[in-house]
């Protein structure tokens, strides 16, 4: 066994790092494929109605183009998901204006929007549902109880009841490299569906259903994708469908790559929302009862709506310790696009409401909000909101400590004479939010997946790990190979990862729900272990030699679903974030000046890239919080260029600090946690009490933009 | 069409309304230069231009007559060395999905080229044509200024 | 888009002839709005003029008493003059507002001024700063300019050739209230002068303009009623980007700000 530095813990460097650099990297758009067309989808238009006719401009010739409806589908004209709603084309009842009603493919670009304008569809129109408070259709419910909130209010006689309503809004995943697929038909009736994706076999369930394809005729491979953010989740199930009924029916390659200007239009956004609160607590500030109503807006399909649901209501009790808790959430439908996966998946939501409950129960007691986190927050052997017992790392009052001893001091208060940049007319804030965030899938949702991986020695000594969660910029390559490295006991060079294709690799489970370090980290370790000793034990092992594990759900997590009591997460990351901003009294403009958090994540198996994850997703949250607002018109986003649908550049961008703070998990490789979302947590929360900080005024809702600032600071 | 590409004489045939940023890809094929938007709001298609930073995504191919024009395939040296930028994106965790990297690059040289020695506010406005999804900027302006000369 | 021909003229007289005797003919500068009109399709011209290199179109001089600043002259060029800082700051400070660095590379404000938008940057400036656009045939004073939303005085087959600033131009105030710290919309923008009165604003109307009621104020020594009769020199909407009582609201903080020092 040649001599190793471990390599996890330490930043070595970026797996695929040279090619991303010098521009070799190969994403979806980059791939030359010989004789293939442009696929192009034609959407409704209309937020509800029915297909009257389509004509086809007879001066066209159609016989250079291939044109796919729904009658073109071999298998289900659904795209699998949860619920069986969302049809891959539209074949009754159209539900939003960005619906797909038919596909188009042609040799060229310009032959291709000349069919597009040669193509008239006719609707008969039904009345829209925009509003959710006037949705007639739900989703799912969820109902989570503790104690016994109803007797506890009626008990709280000298104490305080707090009730406060918060909103939260749209948000774009905005990854820089849109949505494409390119499908590819090949011997056999098979079909290769190279994309930009998260979860190759997503889209490879999706396919089969759809297309009507054996597990070795669907192939899903994930090309280098520019960004996923959970936008990457489901919704290239779609683009994948699409691209392969054209390619099915053109005989040749389709591909499918959209605009942003489309990618903006019809993908998934965050689930929008209203949370209510109701929180007594008594007069020395013990936390008695939390009574909290969620809704949150599904859009025209239900997509993911109900694990969203689910993260959002377990999450919305904050990470406080409460003896009376009760979470009724829902989620309903509207003829708007339909929502989906952004990093958070709800929890953004729900800690966004439960944390500034913290701040208006504080002021009404008139004591520091810090004193009542450090009442209220989980310590070990606390329970949560759904009675899950916390019995190792348990990290509230670490990351609390260490945000606090790392903050710099409050900057000085303009007096009225400019002090630097400062500006008269600028107010300056400080706020603080404490987050946390259940890593992998929620309850028995593991269990139900049973992610496989596999790791295999190969002739020569070198090894390979074969598992279908992918790499989009978070590190999952480099991390991987640290972890079976370090395990091997092998240089980290000897280790590569297989491509991420179906036909290669097995089902891992998805990209999502901060799962791939712990979870799949954790399949990976315990291959690349049981391989070392099997190596160990024979003198000359016959290669290639390769052990596949499967998840199986430690039998300390007990879950129910229909109670929906017991162990939510097997274990949870923690963040405390403290951010600077900077109020123009005179614009309502909210700069946030600096932004800073401790966070827990077990152990960091790449600290840089770790800390990559906390900065990136601190920014998304921010840009949350602040500039990125989606009007909606008729049911589609007026928002829908990058010239309007705005995102943080470099100079509005704060100075962000990490501080990890590890606190290791048995259960995970190394001791790690989860950390891929937790960091779009905090910041929200913490945004809005500096505001509140700076001007004395509350806003409920995020985005806070310049014009709802201006407006409520004029009203005070 | 005749231009100088990556320090090598280049001669196209295309139409002279074309986008710089399709020619790059398709004509001649160095598909490093990435569409983000088509607009000019994200930069992933940054150029140099004559040592000037451009979003080719809004540029006629015809306009590059006789320029000199730089993309990402041109930033390491002929025998394939990193330059310091490069190599500080990787060490630095400035690059995680990549697809903004190559327009960063571009307009984190040309900055380097005007002003070789640029403060961190002077690197945000450098930056602020380029949008960075996943890292939030913080460790590319780190890798920035461990370019300094 | 099927493609366009492509045009490059050798000079200004040649580029107002076949721009003169090209059907469905558009100029080109920067191409920072052209190129993402064109590939968006909202426009579909037959042929593109570049101006880009046109040497009668580039370089800033003095001229005057004041400063010449060719149409075709991008705005880091602008931003990085020692003339245009001494004659007349806020340009250089609404040049740098536009964008960044990739589209200040590129933008013109031949470009800004022949596409007219109500939103943008430099226009306030000029108008407050009674800025004069020459042509390849007249002189056109900027207040003249802007003829509706999006139209301009000039006439068929005209191409802007330069820019001038007159001696005043040094006494103008400039605040941009965009939608972020960059490659930013303005939401309102405005420019302000004393001496001679001059209060003009963008992203207010339909057209970059100036309130002539909070002038006539300003004229008087009167701040105060020229922050009173903004609003009703000011049509602003709301949009995708703001509201009108936003702008309003805004328009009139910022006046006062700017009077005040």
């Amino acid at each position: 066994m040649s001599d190793t530095t471990a390599a996890v813990g330490r930043p070595v460097l970026r797996r695929e790092g040279g090619d991303k650099v010098t521009g070799r990297a190969r994403y979806t758009d980059d791939l030359v494929v010989p004789g293939a067309w442009y696929g192009k989808t034609i959407r409704s238009g209309i937020p509800r109605g029915r297909v009257r006719t389509i004509t086809y401009d007879p001066a066209f010739n159609w016989s250079q183009v291939v044109v796919v409806t729904a009658q073109d589908i071999p298998g289900d004209n659904v795209v699998q998901l949860i619920r069986d709603d969302q049809p891959a084309l539209a074949a009754g009842e159209i539900r939003h204006r960005e619906e797909p009603i038919l596909l188009l493919a042609a040799p060229d670009r310009d032959t291709l929007a000349a069919a597009e304008r040669a193509i008239r569809i006719e609707y008969d129109v039904l009345e829209p549902v925009f509003d959710l408070t006037l949705a007639t259709e739900t989703y799912s419910t969820i109902e989570i109880s503790k104690g016994d909130v109803v007797g506890a209010f009626k008990g709280l006689k000298d104490g305080e009841v707090v009730e406060r309503t918060f909103k939260v809004g749209l948000q774009e995943q905005l990854y820089i490299e849109p949505q494409g697929a390119i499908a590819i038909p090949e011997s056999g009736g098979a079909i290769r569906v190279i994309g930009s994706l998260q979860c190759p076999y997503y889209v490879h369930r999706a396919l089969k259903r759809t297309l009507e394809l054996t597990d070795e005729q669907a192939i899903v491979v994930q090309a280098e994708t520019g960004g996923g953010f959970g936008g990457k989740e489901e919704y290239p199930s779609i683009v994948a469908i699409h691209a392969a009924l054209l390619a099915r029916k053109a005989g040749r390659p389709v591909r499918l790559i959209y605009d942003r200007h489309e990618d903006l239009a019809a993908t998934t956004k965050r689930h929008p929302g209203v949370i209510r609160h109701r929180t007594g607590v008594r007069r020395d500030g013990t936390l008695v009862a939390q009574d909290i109503e969620i809704v949150l807006d599904g859009g025209a399909y239900c997509t993911l709506t109900p694990v969203v649901l689910s993260r959002a209501a377990i999450h919305a009790a904050g990470p406080y310790a409460c003896p009376n808790v009760r979470i009724r959430a829902r989620a309903v439908a509207t003829n708007t696009p339909p929502n989906g996966a952004f990093r958070g998946f709800g929890a953004p939501q729900s800690l966004f409401a439960a944390e500034l409950m913290v701040e208006h129960v504080a002021e009404r007691l008139g004591v520091p909000s810090l004193d009542l986190r450090k009442k209220w927050m989980l310590r070990i052997g606390d329970t949560t909101a759904t009675s899950q017992t916390l019995t190792e790392s348990v990290s509230a009052e670490l990351v609390l400590a260490a945000a606090l001893k790392a903050a710099p001091p409050v900057r000085p208060r303009p007096s009225g004479s400019p002090l630097g940049s400062a500006h008269p007319t600028v107010r300056r804030g400080r706020g603080l939010s404490l987050v946390y965030h259940g890593s992998g899938f929620t309850g028995s949702g593991e269990k139900k997946l049973g992610g496989k991986v596999a790791v295999e020695a190969l002739p020569g000594g070198t090894f390979t790990i074969l598992t279908a969660s992918t790499e989009i910029g978070q590190g999952t390559k480099t991390i991987f190979t640290q972890i079976a490295a370090d395990a091997l006991g092998v240089p980290l060079e000897q280790v590569t990862v297989a491509p991420q294709d179906t036909s290669l690799v097995p089902d891992s489970g998805p990209t999502v729900a901060s799962r791939t370090a712990m979870i799949v980290g954790g399949l990976i370790h315990a291959a690349a272990v049981e391989l070392q000793e099997r190596l160990a034990k024979s003198p000359k092992p016959k290669l290639p030699l390769r052990v596949d594990k499967t998840y199986v759900q430690p039998d300390t997590i007990h879950w129910d679903d229909q109670t929906y009591r017991g162990d939510a997460y097997p274990v949870y990351a923690w963040a405390c974030t403290i951010v600077d901003v900077d109020v123009d009294m005179l614009t309502g403009e909210v700069r946030v000046t600096d932004l800073l958090s401790a966070v827990d994540c077990g152990k960091a198996i790449h600290p840089v890239m770790a800390e990559g994850q906390i900065e990136g997703g601190m920014l998304q949250a921010v840009g949350w919080a602040t500039i990125e607002e989606i009007k909606m018109k008729d049911g589609g986003y007026q928002n829908d260029r990058l010239a309007t649908y705005l995102i943080p550049t470099a100079l509005d961008a704060p100075r962000i600090r990490t501080i990890l703070v590890e606190n290791p998990y048995s259960g995970g490789p190394f001791g790690a946690k989860g950390i891929g979302e937790l960091p779009m947590d905090g910041p929200a929360p913490a945004i809005i009490a500096a505001i509140h900080d700076a001007t004395g005024v509350w806003l409920d809702e995020v985005p806070a933009t310049p014009e709802k600032v201006l407006a409520a600071c004029a009203s005070s | 069409m005749r231009f100088v590409l990556n320090g090598l004489p280049m001669t196209v045939e295309a139409p002279g309304s074309r986008r710089l940023l399709d020619v790059l890809r398709e004509t001649v094929g160095l598909t490093g230069t990435k569409e983000g938007c088509g607009e000019g709001e994200c930069g992933a298609c940054s150029v140099l231009i004559d040592g000037e930073v451009v979003n080719s995504c809004l540029v006629a191919v015809g306009q590059v007559a006789g320029c000199n024009v730089v993309t990402v395939e041109g930033l390491a040296a002929p025998d394939g060395a990193l330059s310091s930028l490069q190599q500080a994106f990787i060490e630095r965790g400035a690059a995680q999905c990549g697809i903004c990297t190559p327009g960063m690059l571009l307009a984190a040289h040309a900055l380097l080229q005007q002003n070789p020695r640029p403060s961190e506010d002077e690197v945000r406005v450098g930056l602020a044509g380029n949008l960075c999804r996943c890292t939030g900027y913080t460790k590319i302006i780190d890798a920035v200024l461990a370019c300094r000369t | 888009m099927p493609d366009v021909a492509y045009l490059q003229p050798r000079d200004v007289a040649d580029a107002v002839r076949v721009y003169r005797e090209t059907p469905g003919a558009r100029l080109l500068a920067g191409g920072t709005d052209l190129m993402v009109m064109l590939h968006a399709g909202t426009v579909r011209p037959r042929a593109l003029v570049d101006l880009w290199s046109l040497a009668e179109l580039k370089g800033i001089r003095r001229l005057d008493g004041g400063v010449e600043i060719g149409a075709a002259e991008p705005y880091t060029s602008i931003i990085g003059s020692a003339l245009v800082a001494e004659h007349c700051p806020a340009l250089v400070a609404a040049s740098r507002t536009i964008g960044a660095a990739q589209i200040q590379n590129r933008g013109t404000l031949g470009g800004n001024l022949a596409n007219a938008s109500p939103a943008g940057d430099t226009l306030p400036v000029l108008l407050a700063a009674d800025a004069v656009v020459v042509t390849d045939r007249r002189t056109i004073p900027v207040a003249d300019f802007f003829t509706g939303y999006r139209k301009t005085a000039l006439g068929a087959g005209e191409l802007i050739v330069a820019v001038r600033l007159p001696a005043a131009a040094r006494g103008v105030q400039f605040r941009k209230i965009g939608t972020r710290a960059a490659q930013a919309i303005s939401k309102v923008v405005i420019a302000v002068s004393r001496e001679p009165a001059r209060v003009a604003l963008g992203s207010v109307a339909e057209i970059p303009l100036r309130a002539r009621g909070a002038e006539a104020a300003l004229a008087r020594g009167d701040a105060a009623g020229a922050v009173a009769a903004l609003p009703s020199d000011i049509r602003p909407i709301d949009d995708v980007r703001s509201t009108g009582d936003y702008r309003r609201m805004v328009a009139q903080n910022v006046l006062e700000e700017l009077l005040r020092d």
